[in-house]
């Protein structure tokens, strides 16, 4: 039974100098057999093992990690959560998620930090500004809270931005969303670790998938570093790595998986309380809690698993960045570092059956796919209990790729891919 | 970031390189007779291996032709460079 959190379990154990805390979630060795596994301990994998027991009634389930929870791009992320997509699925899939962030701490009774401040995304060219406009117009009759913003409205939503129109990318407008923000990436992985734990899942860390044992068509189980774990349902959720799991059972995914990096400043005072995005120029930022600027870079354009970047890619931002805001001419960066995300040819995800019977991926996510973790678990997990998608995710089957269905959404990011 | 010896220009920076995907992919030879299934695999899924992979890249700053690698993915450690046409050396 899990101790609940709240302002009298604080007091509780500041009395005791915060060392008899329960721990948040237990350290199991896995079972011979499970109903199904899932194979990635971010909060995808482990928000799918929290719903797939609270809503699905299925307790005899584990998820196995390589490293540590959150240790993948769950904590490498710049944890901006948004729902302005341009197209019709892509709007329903990522506006159920924001919709149960923002419930989220409630639910999970753990503060995943969830800070409705707003993501604004600049225009830069006549284009940009089309295209803004077209998503607004698009994101309002989705039922997505969207504005479009005069150059005026966007310096007086964020001052620090310079506007001025001789700088090298002008700022010409841009749009807003209001009920999007950031989240605290680790409290995600850590609340659902701990809710999902709690309703009996078994979370075995230190654990690499080394095989999928199949009969024909059906999946019979996989081969861990800890051993061979039985179980008719895996459910893939290996961002980077998925190809490479995914080639352990004969498939292949349209992926390519390729270097993100990001970066943050040393930390100082509050300077900007919103998110901004600018899709021409590669470049984003907010502020973090403790005062860092969190930066996001773009992609490599090669494949790589190396979980290093070019150093040309941080240049290029930065020097986007200093342009727009010359206040940060000044600030130091503090830590730079990559993450490998596996990129669709439309940049969309996969939420899906394969061919195997038994054997679900949800991946694809790119560079964005932090924002969906609540959604895509909730998704993934319906899917994989059913053996069906939910209408949500049904345009994001695998078989889109032979039928031509693509969700094209090259704005995931609201960045050029 | 890492150097690329060009078989053409010799070594380079990186940056002025454009890669291309993976390698030895052929092109249909009847395109009008190939199903869905074969098009999506032609088109779409990818091997993306972590390890030894053969890949195209082009010089796109330099002399912009194309030529082949074989790079390890998990490091990306260059193991081989060889011209387009020519057969991919055996590991």
């Amino acid at each position: 039974m899990r101790n609940k959190y709240s302002v009298f379990s604080l007091i509780k154990n500041a009395l005791s100098y915060h060392e008899n805390w329960q721990r948040a979630w237990n350290d199991p060795a896995p079972k011979k057999e499970y109903e199904a596994v899932i194979v990635g301990g971010g909060g995808h994998g482990l928000a799918t093992a929290y719903y797939l027991a609270k809503k699905h009634n299925m307790n005899n389930i584990a998820v196995v990690e390589k490293g540590w929870i959150g240790g993948g791009n769950t904590g490498r992320n710049t944890t901006i959560i948004r729902s302005n997509y341009l197209w019709d699925a892509s709007a329903g899939l990522y506006d159920h998620a924001l919709k149960i962030w923002e419930g989220l701490s409630q639910e999970l009774n753990y503060n995943v930090m969830f800070s409705q401040r707003g993501v604004m995304n600049l225009a830069h060219n006549l284009q940009d500004v089309r295209d803004l406009k077209r998503r607004t117009h698009a994101n309002r009759l989705n039922g997505i809270d969207a504005v479009y913003l005069s150059t005026e409205e966007v310096k007086k939503f964020c001052p620090i931005i310079n506007t001025s129109p001789d700088i090298r990318y002008p700022v010409l407008g841009g749009t807003l969303q209001r009920r999007a923000g950031t989240a605290r990436h680790d409290a995600v992985a850590w609340g659902y670790a701990r809710g999902a734990d709690a309703m009996g899942v078994d979370i075995i860390q230190n654990c690499e998938v080394k095989g999928i044992k199949r009969n024909g068509d059906s999946v019979e189980g996989i081969e861990t570093t800890k051993g061979f774990i039985k179980t008719k349902k895996v459910g893939v959720v290996a961002a980077g790595h998925s190809s490479v799991i995914a080639n352990m059972a004969g498939l292949r995914l349209p992926l390519e998986s390729k270097p993100l990096q990001a970066l943050v400043s040393e930390p100082v005072k509050p300077i900007i309380d919103t998110v901004v995005m600018s899709n021409a120029v590669h470049a984003y930022v907010s502020q973090s809690d403790k005062g860092e600027l969190v930066i996001g870079a773009g992609t490599d354009d090669y494949v790589s698993y190396s979980q290093k970047g070019s150093h040309q890619i941080v240049e290029g931002t930065l020097n986007a960045i200093l342009e727009l805001y010359p206040i940060f001419s000044r600030m130091r960066m503090l830590r730079q570092w990559g993450g490998i995300v596996d990129i669709c040819p439309d940049a969309s995800p996969i939420l899906s059956k394969t061919s195997i019977k038994g054997l679900y991926f949800n991946c694809g996510w790119g560079t964005g796919g932090f924002k969906a973790t609540p959604g895509s678990g909730d998704l993934f997990a319906h899917t994989i209990a059913n053996d069906e998608p939910h209408k949500l995710n049904a345009a994001f089957n695998l078989n889109r790729f032979v039928s031509g269905d693509l969700v094209d959404e090259h704005g995931a990011a609201a960045v050029a891919h | 970031m890492f150097l690329i010896n060009c078989p053409y220009c010799g070594e380079r920076d990186q940056q002025e390189f454009k890669a291309g995907g993976e390698a030895h992919i052929e092109r249909p030879k009847q395109p009008t007779e190939l199903s869905d299934d074969e098009w999506a695999e032609y088109l779409f899924m990818r091997k993306n291996i972590k390890g030894v992979q053969f890949e195209r890249w082009n010089h796109a700053h330099g002399c912009r032709k194309w030529f082949n690698m074989v790079r390890d993915t998990s490091n990306d450690e260059i193991k081989a460079i060889y011209k387009m046409g020519e057969k991919p050396p055996s590991q």
